[in-house]
């Protein structure tokens, strides 16, 4: 406890002066349609959508995809996609690396960078969006913000003990600047919008 | 050594030397690209420096806050007061947990605390993930950057340390391939670490939470993996609200590369089912420089690198040249509150542009700060022989006008005739890379008496 009273008395005995708190209400940027502007910024992170009208059309698409007509173990938890390996029967994250695919649902979008809202409320382990080879997520296409100011006003921050944007494919840079996609994470991001 | 010694090793490889600068100075066009794309750029600035500016000025009553909030949700609390006391403590959480293999995730503050050889002394085995990190992890090096911090390797220096480390192909330089291996390499250190440690860019203290931010996804595998996460977090990085976020993740991943946001924006509130998470609050130094009226802006800084990637002096020294965990304008400005004695020459390594100051997204007067620190330093008594003596010489003539006049004749009739290696030497560093100005045969005051004389005057 010592630290803390040291650190916080040390804070306390210099004298800051006062400023207040700015109101974030404002106009932030908009955009006329924000589900094209949308997808257009997932594009330009590496990631790729298609919109779809059911469950069914996203099993199709995903047929078509070589890396998931080859993927030995697929983890969904939307309906009419089939998994064939069992989540639930895993007992610790660390056996997740076997997967090549997961299918999931995800929150919401933001049209300003790309980014869906997901977390680990439904999850047995969060491990499951970052350790899989490829991860698509489903999400339905009204759902889609402006910018990262709508994307906080609507969140519940701290229901869940993981909340992450996701932007795209992992990636990296760090050899001289040349883009990489997979760095750790998984090697492609497919955006599934479900249209009403 | 100091800055400027080291600045002239990094330039004597003319090739290298601008590839860094070049290589540097597209990323900071990606980050103007990026800035100019959103109308509300400067509003952004202003609302984070002034979310900044209020919560350093309340900043007992939030860190408290928040570790309320925080523990409530589950997190242990922790307060360092220096770098030695978080080492203690992160080392007594691992001992605890019987951690023997520990992965981790971009920390500057680890990298200020020295946290990686002193767990090393103590049997820990310390894998950074950050590609870049672990590039020079194995080289046996610092960072040079704090967003790239491989940046000064090129493609056959990763791929050399590679073949040695990883077992590459001899003379393999593709980074799809070098980075491949990295991720099965990696892949292997998640998948054995008994805990994760990750660095923390914000902290809110309305919901006890942190926000990591990576492209890799290396914060997630490191804490989504082992059951124990620690997280290291300097005081300054708190921010009140929620909705400050929205703020902050929109200024941060646009400077630092000019993307819109980083691939992976996590927040972690409390440890997961079945989890621990730790919380470790250091000040090491950071409460001295609230308390300085001067310099207390620095404290607002969200570590994006930008004002590296845009500094002519740091783009074309090197990381390496400055010896401070954080380099460049803002490094120069951190690391002689720390320790004045030791880096009390990084705040004449500016040439005093400004541009720092222009891309700060929390705008942090930079370059005004490094001209404060020269003035505070001198005083302190820290400034070298040569600059000491010049400017006391300087001041001298200066308040003697006779003699600055009869000064100015003689180095007007004396300075052309002598010859080049009587003006051109070592005890003249600034006519290393440049050439006086031709001298004009009369000052400003002759001249201008001259022209009264004529009668050509300007005046009326
Ligand atoms: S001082 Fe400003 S520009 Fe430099 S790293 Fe910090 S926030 Fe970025």
């Amino acid at each position: 406890m010592s630290g803390k009273v040291a650190i916080l008395e040390a804070i306390r005995k210099h004298r800051v002066p006062a400023a207040a708190l700015p109101n974030l209400e404002r106009s932030w940027l908009r955009f006329a349609d924000p589900l094209a502007h949308f997808e257009g910024q997932v594009a330009a992170v590496g990631g790729r959508t298609v919109r779809v009208r059911n469950s069914a059309e996203v099993a199709h698409v995903l047929s078509t995809y070589s890396e998931f007509a080859q993927a030995k173990q697929v983890v969904s938890s939307i309906d009419g996609i089939a998994s064939t390996f069992a989540q639930d029967a895993v007992t610790t994250p660390h056996d997740l690396e076997a997967v090549d695919w997961a299918v999931l649902p995800a929150q919401f979008g933001v049209a300003e960078n790309g980014a869906v809202w997901v977390t680990d409320e439904q999850l047995k382990y969060r491990a499951l969006y970052f350790i899989v080879q490829h991860l698509a997520l489903v999400l339905p296409a009204r759902e889609i913000v402006h910018n990262m100011h709508e994307a906080y006003a609507r969140l519940a921050l701290g229901t869940s003990s993981l909340g992450v944007f996701i932007s795209g494919p992992s990636k990296t840079a760090d050899i001289e600047q040349s883009l990489v996609i997979g760095a750790h994470g998984p090697r492609s991001l497919t955006l599934f919008l479900v249209e009403d | 050594m100091s800055h400027a010694p080291l600045a002239a090793q990094f330039i004597a490889d003319r090739p290298r030397a601008t590839w860094h600068d070049q290589t540097l100075w597209f990323v900071r066009s990606k980050r103007d690209k990026a800035a100019q794309a959103l109308p509300e750029w400067e509003e952004l600035r202003e609302c984070a420096a002034a979310i900044k500016a209020h919560t350093v000025a309340h900043l007992a009553d939030y860190l408290e806050q928040f570790e309320r909030a925080a523990t409530n949700r589950g997190a242990t609390v922790h307060w360092a007061r220096d770098a030695a006391e978080h080492n203690e403590i992160v080392l007594r959480l691992l001992q605890q947990h019987q951690v023997r293999r520990l992965v981790k995730s971009k920390s500057m503050l680890t990298e200020e605390c020295h946290l990686n050889p002193y767990l090393e002394r103590h049997g820990i085995e310390v894998v950074d993930t950050d590609l870049g990190e672990r590039i020079v992890q194995l080289a046996g090096e610092a960072p040079s950057h704090i967003v790239l911090p491989a940046i000064h390797k090129k493609k056959e220096d990763v791929g050399r340390i590679f073949h040695e480390h990883l077992g590459t192909a001899a003379g393999a330089t593709d980074p799809n391939y070098l980075a491949e291996a990295a991720r099965h390499h990696l892949r292997q250190k998640f998948l054995q670490a008994d805990a994760g440690l990750t660095g923390v860019n914000f902290a809110v203290a309305e919901t006890g939470g942190i926000v990591v931010c990576t492209n890799e996804g290396n914060a997630d595998l490191g804490t989504s993996l082992p059951r124990v996460h620690i997280a290291s977090m300097g005081i300054e990085k708190l921010i009140p609200r929620a909705q400050d976020l929205g703020v902050f993740v929109r200024l941060l991943a646009r400077s630092a590369t000019g993307q819109p946001i980083t691939a992976y924006t996590s927040h972690f509130h409390g440890p997961r089912p079945g989890g621990e998470l730790h919380l470790v609050l250091v000040d090491n130094g950071r409460t001295a420089i609230l308390g300085n009226d001067e310099f207390r802006r620095s404290l607002n800084c969200i570590r994006c690198g930008a004002c590296m990637n845009t500094c002519p002096v740091y783009r074309r020294s090197g990381g390496h040249s400055y010896q401070t965990s954080v380099p460049g304008p803002i490094g120069s400005i951190l690391a002689p509150a720390r320790d004045p004695q030791t880096h009390y020459d990084l705040p004449q390594a500016c040439s005093l542009c400004g541009s720092c100051s222009d891309v700060c997204p929390v705008k942090i007067d930079l370059h005004h700060q490094l001209l404060s620190w020269r003035r505070e330093l001198a005083q302190l008594g820290f400034l070298s022989a040569s600059k000491r003596l010049g400017m006391q010489a300087m001041s001298f003539v200066f308040q003697r006008p006779g003699l600055y006049r009869t000064a100015g004749r003689v180095a007007r009739w004396l300075v052309p005739k002598l010859p080049r290696a009587l003006v051109y030497n070592r005890f003249n560093p600034w006519g290393r890379q440049r050439e006086l100005p031709e001298f004009p045969r009369q000052s400003f005051r002759e001249q201008l008496a001259a022209r009264r004389r004529r009668g050509q005057s300007h005046e009326r």
